[in-house]
């Protein structure tokens, strides 16, 4: 007898059943998620006060995260979605909160310290903010006071700039072949060196415009095997520093990951460079900074953006050699606020802690986007 | 099909099936005809009979009398290459075959000029490459004599004669001390084509700053920036500025404006200033308040 009609009725049925209960009795994880409600309500604990506070920003549940806040007074709602999502557009303003968590760092009968680790999903990757938050108890629940950064507003006012600007005029359709065209950007890779880590072989190097206009860059690097058969190619995707103005420098990483150096006989490298519209305007001045030795090896530091326009994303990457010049390692962070005129926003670069004890020396660079830009 | 393809095919084949015939044949066929000039065909026997001329990208027909002569005014055939005439009678088919080559006397040209910007003082940094052509773009394949003319910022000329070799001559020059535009000219005879070649300066030499307090902060001022031939480098150019400090460290890509670069840091007694250009290093500075 053939069993099969039985069984696909039957499966449809217990999927339908199934659909039918978990659209009626929906698991609260997964309501949450969805959006429709919040994972916890009580705020009995500090932890629970803490994790609502957490699951409300998740929700984008402003009010609700406002109204349990013991030190609203000291601030108001819009001034604490601003210092959550940014003043200004910047990377966090188009991002959802993935994920939190929630470490107790002191309490007592009446009084608690909590650390809030919030963790953005944003367009370039993950990006972890952390608060510590001071609760308070409240009766039989417990509040927390957030802890306010209020962001300096720039006044309106009209910044004059008279940076250089550089437009580009390609040859027409209508042109013979041999009729001239605007010259690519001359670029030069400096340095390069490859280096051997866990998940596969990494090249690093620098890549300097000697060209006299601004260029659109990236470098690829195909990897040869000793018996002459290419291995693989991999661009340096985003750990370069794309536009660069004349005379600038850029450092670049390309991973090739389950490739072990032994297996590879040369390497071929191709810097791409193209015309680009740029302007030399923002100049952002990288200060302070530091490197801090392991444990938790980074480089800090601040950036201040001397020019008028709003930088919305920041991407600040780190060039690390050892003593003798050579590149070690080349990392980088996206800064998640936008940076306004003269004011200092920190950032951090965290190092592998094996290679952070070659490090002597570091430069820095930064490369911008502001919304409305030409660049 | 096409009517042109069918054409195009079955004269190519009764041309090979024919060809013993056409060696021997009444159909006189010049050896060969400038691109286009006038020619002439003529034929034995007698009767009517339709005449194909069949090259790459061009195909004549025409019906002639036979023991005529078939007269093709200037312009029929333009295209250099080798034809076939297939003479299609009642009686017979036959055929021959004659070369159109290009006209002697150019009448325009292709002049690639590469790059069209490079720094100074470059040894055969220039390079011009230049293609002959007849009036109807055929490549001229004889030696041609090809005048190349380099007239830099400074008034001086480079000139190099090259003689064409299967249609094309090259030659490279040196891009001088001085930055400006180059006119690059290649001609022969009445013809002529000029490129313009930019001459930019190369890189920083003697990069060097000089500090200066203000107010809290130490003003940095690059005297103005040329390279080692004395052309000022353009505005746009990143100088990057370091000061180095108590362990820490903060550098600033600035670029140049009107021939300076400026930018104000904060100032730390003790601290140690550079600058620096691509890969050229400026001086360094201890900065005391």
């Amino acid at each position: 007898m053939n069993k099969g009609p039985l069984l696909a009725v039957t499966l449809a049925g217990a999927t339908v059943a199934l659909v039918v209960i978990g659209t009626m009795w929906p698991v609260p994880s997964a309501a949450a998620y969805a959006g429709a409600g919040t994972l916890l309500h009580s705020s009995s604990t500090p932890e629970e006060a803490a994790a609502t506070l957490g699951d409300n920003i998740r929700t984008q549940s402003w009010d609700k995260a406002y109204a349990s806040f013991a030190n609203k007074a000291e601030f108001t709602e819009a001034d604490f979605v601003h210092d959550v999502t940014g003043y200004y557009p910047s990377l966090l303003t188009y991002t959802t909160l993935d994920k939190f968590e929630v470490r107790s760092l002191h309490a007592s009968q009446n009084e608690a310290e909590m650390q809030l680790t919030l963790h953005w999903a944003t367009v370039v990757g993950s990006s972890a903010t952390t608060r510590d938050l001071h609760l308070v108890k409240n009766g039989d629940r417990w509040e927390p006071e957030w802890p306010i950064i209020k962001q300096q507003a720039v006044p309106p006012q009209v910044i004059p700039v008279n940076y250089l600007r550089w437009d580009v005029i390609y040859r027409g359709p209508g042109d013979d072949w041999g009729a001239q065209d605007v010259e690519a950007p001359h670029v030069r890779i400096v340095d390069m060196h490859p280096v051997e880590r866990a998940d596969g072989a990494v090249i690093l190097g620098e890549l300097l415009n000697e060209d006299v206009v601004p260029a659109y860059v990236s470098v690829t690097a195909t990897l040869i095997s000793k018996n002459q058969s290419t291995i693989g190619t991999e661009g340096s995707f985003d750990k370069i520093s794309h536009l660069l103005l004349p005379k600038q420098v850029t450092p670049f990483l390309i991973r090739f990951p389950n490739v072990s150096l032994s297996d590879i006989g040369s390497i071929r490298m191709t810097p791409l460079s193209a015309l680009i519209a740029a302007s030399a305007d923002p100049v952002i001045e990288i200060g302070d900074e530091q490197l801090h030795p392991n444990p938790g090896a980074s480089l800090t530091g601040q950036l201040i953006n001397q020019s008028g326009q709003i930088v919305n994303v920041a991407h600040v990457l780190g060039t690390f050699y050892d003593k003798s010049g050579k590149v070690v390692w080349v990392a980088d962070q996206y800064v998640d606020q936008a940076l306004p005129p003269e004011t200092p926003v920190p950032f951090e670069i965290h190092i592998p802690e094996d290679l952070a004890r070659n490090i002597s020396t570091q430069r820095t660079v930064v490369a911008t986007y502001s919304s409305g830009s030409a660049q | 099909m096409k009517p042109g393809f069918v054409l195009l095919a079955s004269g190519m084949a009764i041309a090979a099936m024919q060809s013993a015939c056409a060696q021997a044949g009444n159909l006189s066929l010049p050896k060969s005809v400038g691109a286009g000039d006038g020619f002439s065909i003529q034929s034995a026997g007698s009767g009517k009979a339709t005449l194909y001329i069949i090259g790459l990208g061009q195909v004549m027909k025409r019906d002639v009398e036979l023991g005529q002569t078939v007269y093709f005014p200037a312009g029929s055939l333009y295209n250099a290459g080798h034809y076939l005439a297939v003479l299609a009678g009642d009686a017979a088919t036959e055929s021959g075959s004659f070369d159109v080559l290009p006209a002697t006397k150019p009448s325009n040209m292709t002049f690639l000029a590469r790059p069209s910007r490079l720094p100074v003082s470059l040894h055969d940094g220039i390079t011009g490459a230049v293609y002959v052509f007849d009036a109807y773009h055929n490549l001229i394949t004889a030696p041609t004599q090809v005048s190349f003319e380099l007239t830099t910022p400074s008034g001086t000329v480079q000139k190099r004669i090259v003689a064409t070799r299967d249609g094309t001559a090259w030659t490279a020059m040196d891009s001088t001390a001085q930055q400006g535009m180059d006119k690059f000219e290649a001609r022969i005879g009445e013809v002529f084509s000029a490129r313009v070649v930019a001459q930019v300066p190369g890189d920083p030499c003697a990069l060097k700053m000089n500090a200066s307090q203000s107010g809290q902060e130490v003003q940095l001022v690059t005297d103005p920036v040329r390279d080692c031939n004395g052309n000022a480098v353009p505005d746009g150019t990143v100088v990057t500025f370091t000061e180095a400090y108590n362990g820490a460290q903060t550098n600033v890509d600035v670029p140049l404006k009107r021939g300076i670069a400026e930018v104000r840091m904060a100032s730390h007694n003790g601290a140690i200033i550079s600058a620096a250009s691509g890969v050229v290093l400026g001086n360094q500075i201890r900065w005391e308040k």
